[in-house]
């Protein structure tokens, strides 16, 4: 039996199929995966995320800290409320995680880890903490629930909750709101508009009941990963882990390089393969014929060169095959994708693979 | 669940198979296509392919994984389920009738793993 969040009973209440993901029984889908993947980009889906692990950062040098061991760089959050994507480096450049830190106060930033992670994460986090003044928070008392979806603002705004509905109204893209009740982000991973929601264990079945009731249609993982794919978002441990670097892996924007004057774990590593020169880049994959991709096919480029699909599924969206990959670096718009022995035309293109729907 | 059809003979990899005088029509069971999930594109065999039972035939893919299907029957293929192109959702939505993946004209005995509705069933009960 594997880990369960505080919200094992309503999936299973309302007919969720339960699979393993990172020693959690979490829920698949609820009937139609696809069904709730376009519940997402047309209306509001709710996904219970609290297998991922929220960490406080408390104190003093909590700034100074993050800024050493992200890539990207917490100065760049000018006022409390704000959120941030970054990658958390070795010393090779690898890539040990991806997250979002949220900025709550001067001495509190907040931080979300991928589970699978979690316990890594952490280990190395306290291994660097040397003289920082700070103190490391695994909240394993929280939950976190992602209502996704360009209706979720709308439907969020009729809770009967005043504080609630005026974060609601009031935070933007990348920003977050934090009370004695709830914390709120405007974050997710499906590249639609919605909201990350954190609450006390205690609560949080009431919170998933409610917004149940208010229109969210519950969602499971199954849907999360052709949402985020389709986003152009990577999956860690797939499409990206401790020895690829964010060059390699479509994050060079997450690196904040300047200012020049702030030393930060992985950049030596990183300005030396910059001036060596990336041979790879991850790119994404349209297949031009029916089919499905998968993750680990080969890649085949016009000059005879390989590479490897890290994530593929169906895109519901598109009504064709996607993926991520890793190939050489090329001009190329089109490759050839190995499936069952045999190769089948694809595109090579951007991420995201949809155009994200405007948002407020 | 649906209920198992009585008329169809079931195959340990969950392939069902109705026989009609040489003509063998197959297809995947409810169970399958509960396992896969939305399915979204099946690979078909090429008509006049010759098989033996247990080869490998056709795949099934669903957004979340591909399921080979095994020929339960010996024999050749006459017909493949032109509507699964476009509407591979009826594997789904109809497994044991619009659902069906192809026909084999049947040549040599059939095997004798074939099972019955009740012995399939008594198969689910147990995994």
């Amino acid at each position: 039996m594997g880990k369960r969040t505080e919200l094992y009973e309503q999936h299973l209440a309302m007919g969720a199929k339960m699979v393993d993901f990172a020693g959690f029984d979490m829920p698949l889908h609820y009937g139609s995966q696809l069904e709730e993947h376009h519940q997402v980009r047309q209306a509001a889906g709710l996904f219970d995320v609290s297998h991922m692990v929220v960490v406080d950062i408390l104190g003093t040098g909590a700034r100074e800290y993050l800024r050493y061991i992200l890539a990207n760089d917490v100065d760049k959050m000018q006022h409390r409320g704000k959120a941030l994507y970054s990658c958390m480096l070795n010393d090779q450049g690898g890539i040990i995680d991806d997250l979002i830190v949220y900025f709550l106060e001067p001495e509190h930033y907040r931080i979300v880890l991928n589970a699978g992670t979690a316990a890594k994460d952490l280990a190395w986090m306290e291994s660097q903490v040397n003289h920082f003044a700070l103190g490391l928070h695994r909240r394993d008392d929280l939950s976190i629930l992602a209502a996704q979806g360009p209706k979720s603002p709308a439907l969020l705004n009729v809770l009967d909750q005043p504080l609630f509905t005026d974060a609601v109204q009031t935070i933007k893209r990348f920003e977050c709101l934090d009370n004695e009740n709830f914390f709120i982000a405007r974050t997710g991973y499906t590249g639609e508009d919605g909201f990350e929601l954190i609450v006390r264990n205690t609560e949080v079945v009431q919170w998933w009941q409610q917004l149940c009731a208010l229109g969210f249609k519950p969602c499971g993982l199954g849907a999360r990963d052709t949402l985020r794919l389709e986003a152009g978002y990577n999956l860690y441990g797939q499409d990206m882990d401790e020895t690829t670097s964010p060059w390699c892996s479509n994050l060079a924007w997450t690196v904040a390089l300047k200012p020049e004057n702030r030393l930060f774990i992985g950049k030596q590593a990183l300005l030396t393969e910059k001036d060596r020169g990336v041979n790879t880049a991850l790119v994404g994959l349209i297949l031009e014929t029916k089919g499905v991709l998968r993750s680990h096919q080969r890649v085949f480029l016009a000059d005879g060169r390989e590479g490897m699909t890290t994530s593929g599924s169906f895109s519901p969206s598109l009504g064709k095959a996607i993926a991520l990959a890793r190939i050489p670096k090329t001009e190329d718009s089109h490759c050839q994708v190995e499936i069952r022995d045999q190769r089948y035309p694809a595109s090579i293109v951007k991420p995201p693979f949809i155009s994200p729907n405007p948002l407020n | 669940m649906k209920p198992l059809p009585q008329n169809l003979k079931y195959s340990t990899t969950h392939e069902w198979v109705r026989i009609d005088n040489e003509i063998a029509t197959v297809g995947i069971s409810d169970h399958a296509q509960a396992l896969l999930g939305d399915v979204v594109f099946v690979e078909l065999p090429e008509i006049g392919k010759t098989l033996s039972s247990g080869d490998e035939i056709a795949v099934v893919e669903s957004v979340k994984a591909a399921a080979d299907v095994y020929s339960p029957v010996p024999g050749q293929v006459t017909a493949v389920n032109p509507k699964l192109q476009d509407s591979p959702e009826l594997i789904n939505q109809d497994p044991y009738d619009q659902g069906w993946l192809f026909q084999i004209r049947l040549q040599g005995d059939l095997p004798f793993t074939l099972l019955s509705a009740e012995d399939y069933q008594a198969l689910l009960d147990a995994e």
